[in-house]
């Protein structure tokens, strides 16, 4: 992702991960009334939340996201059957490691909706970037590479 | 000093490490003679007496094979990984701290400073760590510390890697065995190990991978031959590269993961995160509402109290966040 302009208000970064049968198709129908989203949201549509490797998550915010949203079927209602569960179970062990490596587990959002609540869908990213604008940007210390002669 | 050989010559240095690693070397027993045969040890200050002029006095590219352990934690390490790099054609990141920070990693969790104000609790300024001291005989020189524990490939180019807290001997033999062989194994190679998960070696039984409750080891004893995870013990093997031969569950206690994360595995916590949140039994989760789900998971994970301590025992400072923010 790009570098954020300096002097500009802080628009947060924000990756969303979405299932493709009810947040992807919400975000399909919201865009479909011509609704806006913030800026900085990127989507990324996948067959299910169970598919979030954590490992996304942390290159996502390596990469330079100020935050990561996934959402997921309702429970009880995941496509796969329970793998929305799974899901949640990562990210609630993930956001462990987060928060002792000082990353505020808030910028690690879980939410469900169902194909149908475009107008909630827009209210949660809403409400997840004003979150983050209240965060500040994640100014991630690079690991430290000493001088290499070589 | 004997007159030396035509053999190659080879070191063995520790930088911020416990000498675990050199125990595992002299581990090597018999193996020793035939190693003895084939390469002249110069440098190792553990086991012989040559010093750091000694191989500054070598021509650059003179050692065939350094095996360098322990972490990089102060701007000595540094200044010595890059001695050895210039006068060695082969550096090895042998063993865990070298490969990804090990136990002195964990430090990363905290800033520098509070270490500091940790360890010297309570001592006024004289009595603390000074790069710069005047005394009587003139004026000492203490390293400091870097702001952050890194593997040595942060540092300099890292031929091969050796994994392990510390490696088998048998790794370590496989290894030198492999970066010796045509054509030699590719830059930055793990070697010695496997590229898989402990579990694929662990010979413990696997039925139905749930887990109900986490339980820490001392909340009980296991039984003896079922999978530790399925008993509730976080054992590091999911996320864990083989090629130890799955010792530590032969015995019943848990992996720790000291071997690094699988090939390919960008991040041992991540993929333990991923891997424990595949098993956790969901049937207290169904019906529920969304934050009756997240407080019914946080419960059961609340049994282990340092989850970054126990994904990351070895590797925290080769993580994708490589530590603490500061």
């Amino acid at each position: 992702m790009s570098a954020p302009v300096e002097g500009r208000a802080f628009e947060p970064r924000v990756l969303g991960l979405l299932c493709t049968h009810c947040a992807y198709a919400c975000a399909d129908n919201a865009g479909g009334t011509r609704a806006s989203v913030p800026a900085g949201l990127r989507t990324i549509r996948l067959m299910c939340t169970g598919r979030v490797e954590p490992s996304l998550v942390l290159e996502a915010f390596g990469a330079g996201a100020d935050g990561v949203l996934i959402m997921g079927c309702h429970p009880g209602g995941c496509h796969y059957k329970e793998q929305n569960y799974r899901a949640v179970q990562r990210q609630r062990i993930l956001l462990r490691l987060l928060d002792q490596c000082g990353v505020e587990p808030e910028r690690c959002r879980f939410d469900h909706v169902s194909a149908a609540e475009s107008t909630r869908y827009l209210e949660l990213v809403d409400d997840f970037v004003a979150a983050l604008r209240r965060l500040g940007p994640l100014r991630l210390e690079r690991r430290t590479r000493v001088h290499r002669p070589h | 000093m004997q007159a030396t050989t035509s053999r190659p010559r080879i070191a063995l240095y520790w930088a911020s490490g416990c000498g675990g690693c050199e125990i595992a070397f002299v581990n090597l027993h018999e193996r020793l003679l035939e190693l003895d045969a084939r390469f002249e040890i110069f440098f190792c200050p553990c086991l012989v007496d040559t010093k750091r002029q000694d191989v500054e006095a070598l021509p650059d590219g003179a050692l065939a094979l350094t095996l360098l352990d322990g972490a990089q934690r102060s701007d000595e390490n540094v200044e010595m990984a890059q001695l050895l790099r210039r006068k060695s054609q082969l550096l090895v990141a042998y063993g865990s701290c070298a490969h990804e920070g090990c136990l002195p990693g964990l430090a990363n969790l905290r800033p520098t400073a509070s270490l500091l104000d940790t360890v010297y609790a309570g001592m006024s300024e004289p009595s603390r760590p000074r790069a710069r001291a005047a005394v009587p005989q003139g004026e000492l020189h203490l390293p400091t510390l870097l702001p952050r524990v890194l593997p040595l490939a942060d540092v300099v180019d890292v031929d091969y890697v050796i994994p392990g807290c510390p490696p088998e001997p048998d790794t370590l033999w496989r290894a030198l065995g492999q970066m010796f062989t045509e054509p030699p194994p590719p830059r930055g190679a793990v070697l010695g190990a496997g590229e898989s998960a402990v579990c694929r070696e662990c010979a413990l039984r696997r039925e139905d991978k749930t887990i109900v409750r986490l339980r820490r080891v001392h909340e009980l004893i296991p039984e003896p031959t079922r999978c530790l995870l399925e008993q509730g013990i976080l054992c590091m093997g999911p996320a864990t590269r083989d090629g130890c031969g799955a010792l530590c569950t032969r015995v019943g206690m848990p992996c720790i993961g000291c071997y690094g994360a699988p090939e390919g595995v960008p991040d041992q916590g991540a993929a333990m995160a991923g891997a424990v949140g595949s098993i956790l039994d969901i049937e207290p989760l169904r019906d529920r509402s969304d934050k009756e789900i997240a407080a019914a998971v946080d419960a059961t994970l609340d049994a282990v109290p340092d989850w970054a301590g126990s994904c990351y025992k070895f590797s925290l400072a080769a993580s994708l966040l490589g530590g603490r923010r500061t």
